[in-house]
């Protein structure tokens, strides 16, 4: 199989997310990046994938050039290859992203092959468009479904793979043909972490890198604001388990005994 | 001009969501219509005038099945298609918006998900980013406008309207049937995280797998659920299904405990939602312990059980 998964870097805010004096972006000068979690799983979920079946996992940012430390993070759990698709940094709209990541999986096409499946997040961690993968998965003329929680060759007829979905009544299971798309979500599996042999390969693996870009899109960010700040003055029930009466009490009135 | 409202259902249930979208539309000063689809849209299509739909558009046409992302999606861009609205949207559920970036694909139109508020022409909104924990304004530039609204942004109120449903036959491609529904495994029914009316979370600091059974000896005392912070599913201490948080389960009890939780901003966006908050850590500065209404300092393996035998104790 001919896998490619779509990452995108994001910073790891803790307990509040600052903005920028230019209310344009989040403040992440003291901050650690990640790969966005359903991302994350999507790498893990291609890496298994490739371990099961053989073949050859690819992973894929569009962005600033720092979103190389994501690219070596993905190949050090086991993508066999990794390519940058470079911005400004600036925040790009869903149809501009999505053009972009076409064109940029086309030329990538052209030169070593179809893939199979293009694994997706359900939505990126930080803009949340919910529509990217749904973008290119159309304009490449292959199904998608999002918000997977299992994939499965083995059970699927020839050429398919199974994806199940959680629904609140149970999950339903489609059927896809390959070439396919899917979005995962974060519970699909438990991302593993890198081995020593691992982090070596990302430090000596290549980046490729692949020049495309969209148009604008009818969306567009004026700024970035903070929700309204919940104020809770904060009722100190006790120190250690001697709180244990006055919690039941509060149980009590709550009627939740 | 109209607003049309894009309806989710599952095989004719209409969730919640979607009547908060409905009174949205009706905030636009347009005339609101509905457009359903698929199995049991007859259904879904009865209930729909309750919440101010005076027009229900029903696709029809071969190749419309159970959900289907793509069948049901080209069968949405029918009805826009024949009816021309200035405004389109759904609700910020997994289907509706995945049926709306579905119509945005297929018309090269502009998607705003989940958004908050949105002024009256649908030319400007407020949308979350980062589950909530941000928010971005907005411009949206479109011949015909496409968004969704994020759930419990609005309080869905009823409004009787004519509800009259028309009949829309649409062309779906045998091809774009492929992503339908193979099969559905029913899950034990029950109450979930989401429902539970006690949750009581633990964080990093419960420290293993084995140390989330006073916590779940709690849950059980007090007919509630375990849940847990991203810390303890990436170790492997509890599944992800436990998970709170933006990327997990975004609930609503009447009280949550949450003990050895630091309340990181994505952790809270799943937690906001809760009547009640009593946070238990040793750090009295901690982020859940400021934003909590109660709390306790203290070591969670210590509180934990005094809780309990406590609550023992007083059922006799
Ligand atoms: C894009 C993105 C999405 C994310 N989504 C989620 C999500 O859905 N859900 C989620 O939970 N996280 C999510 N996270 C992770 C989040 O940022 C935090 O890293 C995580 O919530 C921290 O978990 P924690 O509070 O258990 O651990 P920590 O932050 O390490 O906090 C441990 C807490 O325990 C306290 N403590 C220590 N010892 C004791 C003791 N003996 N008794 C009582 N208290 C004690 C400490 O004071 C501290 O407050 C996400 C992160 C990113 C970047
Ligand atoms: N800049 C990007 N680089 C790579 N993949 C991206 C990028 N933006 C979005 N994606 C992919 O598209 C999915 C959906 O993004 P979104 O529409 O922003 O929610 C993400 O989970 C990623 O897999």
């Amino acid at each position: 199989m001919r896998i490619l998964a779509l990452v995108k870097r994001v910073p790891a805010p803790g307990a509040r997310i600052n903005i920028t004096a230019d209310e344009q972006y989040v403040d992440d000068k003291n901050l650690g990046h990640a790969i966005s979690p359903h991302e994350e799983c999507g790498v893990e979920a291609a890496v298994q994938l490739i371990e099961q079946h053989g073949g050859e996992a690819t992973v894929m940012s569009m962005g600033a050039d720092v979103s190389e430390e994501q690219l070596r993070a993905a190949v050090s759990v086991g993508m066999a290859k990794m390519v940058l698709v470079p911005t400004d940094g600036t925040p790009k709209d869903p149809q501009e992203t999505a053009a972009a990541l076409t064109a940029a999986i086309q030329q990538l096409e052209a030169e070593e092959g179809a893939f199979d499946l293009i694994i997706f997040g359900n939505e990126s961690a930080d803009q949340g468009g919910f529509q990217v993968g749904i973008r290119i998965a159309h304009a490449l003329g292959r199904p998608m479904v999002n918000g997977i929680k299992g994939l499965d060759v083995d059970g699927a007829s020839d050429g398919h793979i199974l994806a199940n979905r959680e629904i609140d009544s149970g999950v339903e299971v489609y059927e896809l043909p390959m070439p396919a798309c899917v979005g995962v979500k974060e519970g699909i599996n438990l991302p593993r972490y890198p081995t020593m042999k691992g982090r070596l390969a990302s430090k000596k693996a290549e980046l490729a890198t692949v020049e495309a870009a969209g148009e604008a899109g009818g969306q567009a960010q004026v700024k970035l604001l903070s929700p309204p700040e919940v104020v809770n003055e904060t009722v100190i029930l006790g120190n250690g388990p001697d709180a244990a009466p006055a919690i039941v009490d509060l149980l009590e009135e709550l009627g939740v005994m | 001009m109209t607003a049309l409202v894009v309806v989710e259902h599952d095989r004719g249930a209409v969730p919640d969501a979607m009547f908060e979208a409905l009174t949205a539309a009706r905030g636009f000063g347009m005339p609101v219509h509905a457009a359903v689809t698929g199995d049991g849209a007859a259904e879904a299509a009865g209930v729909l005038g309750a919440w101010g739909a005076e027009v229900v558009h029903h696709a029809t046409g071969a190749n419309i099945g159970d959900y289907s992302p793509e069948a049901w999606g080209q069968a949405m861009v029918g009805v826009v298609e024949a009816t021309s609205p200035s405004i389109v949207l759904s609700a910020g559920t997994d289907r509706g918006n995945e049926l709306m970036a579905q119509v945005a694909a297929r018309m090269d139109l502009p998607f705003v998900a989940n958004c908050v508020e949105v002024s009256a022409d649908g030319s400007s909104m407020t949308r979350a980013q980062w589950g909530g924990a941000l928010h971005e304004s907005a411009t949206l530039t479109a011949d015909t406008k496409l968004l969704s609204f994020a759930p419990h942004s609005i309080e869905a109120t009823e409004q009787a309207a004519a509800g009259t449903v028309a009949e829309v036959a649409v062309d779906v491609d045998a091809g774009l049937a492929r992503t339908m529904i193979k099969d559905r495994v029913v899950l034990s029914e029950g109450i979930t995280l989401a429902t539970a009316p006690v949750v009581v979370s633990g964080g990093r600091a419960v420290g293993s797998e084995e140390a989330f059974a006073p916590l779940e000896e709690l849950a059980g005392e007090l007919g509630g659920k375990v849940g847990c912070s991203r810390a303890v599913t990436n170790n492997g201490w509890r599944p992800h299904s436990d998970q709170v948080g933006q990327t997990g389960t975004r609930i609503a009890p009447q009280i949550y405990i949450a003990s050895g939780i630091s309340g990181a901003t994505q952790h809270w966006v799943g937690a906001m939602g809760s009547k009640n908050i009593l946070a238990i850590n040793t750090d009295p500065e901690a982020n859940m312990v400021v934003k909590a209404g109660w709390a306790v300092i203290g070591d969670l393996h210590e509180v934990i059980p005094a809780i309990t035998e406590e609550v023992r104790k007083r059922k006799g």
